[in-house]
């Protein structure tokens, strides 16, 4: 069994582009939500999202790539760029060794599929875009990835709503540790924002008419983002070899199904994959003394995962717990990379990310959420929840320097 | 109670949860019918299309029975007509 290692990092978020500006606002709890723009804003019972603002399409891709490539997918091949350059790897040596491509998408191209209907519905056009299927389709991202940077193995997608990246990277990590890849290119690419897909979550009713404020007393639901992180994976042993600079090592992956309810949440199931994943990097659960929660800021998620983390970890559990969707916004298929991202490079710095927007504690989230300021705090071990609607679950954990 | 509003209110819950009329009544509780947050979801999107209300998400959250339904719709329908009067 190989160890895996996290030598590389790509962002694009809506605190920025690039892993400086992301970990910057993580590191002073600056949340980048703000006022929605470029959907029709005003239409909707809320005005606030996640959205990567100072991003042009044309400093990254030709104007015939952007023919060819929807937005989501882009953030997922900047990121991917971003991580290859930051491993110091050269992408020869990718495609000499067995790479994988392991990438979560939820929603696909929705702006295409979006401007497409419009053609048909409201314009009575009696066609589309002949690119819109290739630029919908949730698998996109890898796709793209793989052409960018000529890289021929195993490449697939995996689209668990909002737990998508956390499967993609934790296959990735078993296909490493197994021995069946050598180099893994895994995260989350998502773009959500399309009036019609923004329609389908108002009617929900679970997006805050303000911001996301999780485990707060007085939280009101999630913000949606967009944006997307990739990480480069390779053996502990090559990359110490090479000599590269160690984010931190994937030592454990957990996955369950609630089998319950397609939209509430359930406890037993996030506390199972919580289990699993203990499991799985045979460490004990005191161990864990960061966990970066799913916590989305919805009153049903946040209740519910404080009450998995009490059956996992005890009634007091010494361990912190934040959750980064209230400065990043909640990124669905994406969610899960960003926040690996984000607790590899809290490992890194010795410095917890805090729960931004928090205002006081709610009795039944009585966790240590780390409000509104990051926290100093060496962590040799951390956890990173990601649960689906679906009640598909997915838990990662990582290894700092100890 | 049983005037055409709640009549109406009454039908739409039960066509959307897909149960009896008769189930359904101004004394019922979301509890005994069932109803869980989905379902709720689901029903207060079927009101707003059978009364051209659109109900807010904060009002939504503290109904947890039919009469705080046919109360909250009765309010909507009467604000809007109010509205429309002034307008006209």
């Amino acid at each position: 069994m190989q160890r895996v290692v996290v030598t590389g990092l790509g962002v694009v978020a809506s605190p920025g582009i690039g892993v400086p500006a992301f970990w910057e606002a993580l590191a002073v709890g600056r949340s980048a939500i703000g006022p929605l723009i470029g959907v029709d804003a005003g239409h909707f019972r809320f005005p606030n999202a996640a959205q990567v603002r100072d991003y042009h399409a044309l400093d990254h891709f030709s104007e015939k790539q952007t023919d060819h490539i929807d937005r989501f997918a882009q953030f997922g091949v900047v990121a991917a760029r971003e991580a290859l350059r930051d491993s110091g790897l050269k992408v020869e040596e990718l495609r000499r060794r067995e790479t994988v491509i392991a990438t979560g998408t939820c929603v696909g191209g929705q702006s295409t599929e979006d401007e497409g209907f419009v053609e048909l519905y409201r314009r009575g056009r009696p066609r589309v875009n002949p690119m819109t299927v290739p630029r919908v389709m949730a698998n996109a991202g890898a796709s793209h990835i793989s052409m960018d940077l000529g890289l021929t193995g195993p490449a697939f997608t995996m689209s668990t709503a909002c737990s998508s990246a956390n499967h993609a990277i934790g296959m990735a990590y078993w296909m490493i540790r197994q021995g069946s890849a050598e180099y893994a290119v895994t995260g989350g690419c998502e773009a959500p924002f399309s009036f019609g897909h923004l329609k389908a979550w108002e009617a929900l009713r679970v997006v805050s008419p303000d911001t996301c404020r999780p485990f707060s007393q007085d939280r009101r639901g999630m913000i949606l983002g967009e944006g997307a992180a990739m990480l480069i994976l390779e053996s502990r042993d090559v990359a110490i070899a090479r000599g590269a600079r160690i984010y931190a090592e994937i030592v454990g992956f957990g996955m369950s199904a609630d089998a319950a309810h397609i939209t509430q949440p359930s406890w037993e199931g996030a506390a199972k994959a919580m289990r699993a994943a203990l499991h799985d990097a045979c460490i004990p659960a005191s161990e864990v003394k960061y966990i970066n929660a799913h916590g989305t800021g919805t009153v049903a998620n946040d209740v519910t995962e404080t009450k998995a983390i009490h059956n996992v970890f005890g009634s007091a559990p010494k361990l912190a717990v934040s959750s980064t969707k209230s400065i990043h916004g909640h990124t669905l298929g994406a969610a899960g990379a960003l926040e690996a991202a984000a607790t590899a490079l809290a490992l890194t710095h010795g410095t917890l990310p805090p729960t931004a927007n928090y205002t006081g504690p709610d009795p039944e989230c009585d966790l240590d959420v780390i409000p509104n300021s990051s926290r100093t705090a060496q962590v040799e071990y951390a956890m990173s929840n990601s649960f689906a609607f679906g009640g598909l679950n997915a838990v990662l954990i990582f290894r700092g320097r100890s | 109670m049983s005037d055409e509003l709640s009549i109406k209110v009454l039908e739409t819950i039960a066509a959307t949860q897909r149960i009896a009329k008769e189930t359904v009544t101004i004394d019922s509780t979301f509890e005994e019918l069932g109803i869980d947050s989905m379902d709720g979801v689901q029903i207060l999107f079927a009101l707003e299309n059978e009364f051209n209300i659109t109900i807010p998400d904060d009002a939504a959250k503290s109904i947890r029975n039919v009469r705080d339904m046919v109360d909250g719709v009765r309010q909507l329908v009467e604000a809007q007509a109010a509205a429309e009067g002034q307008a006209g």
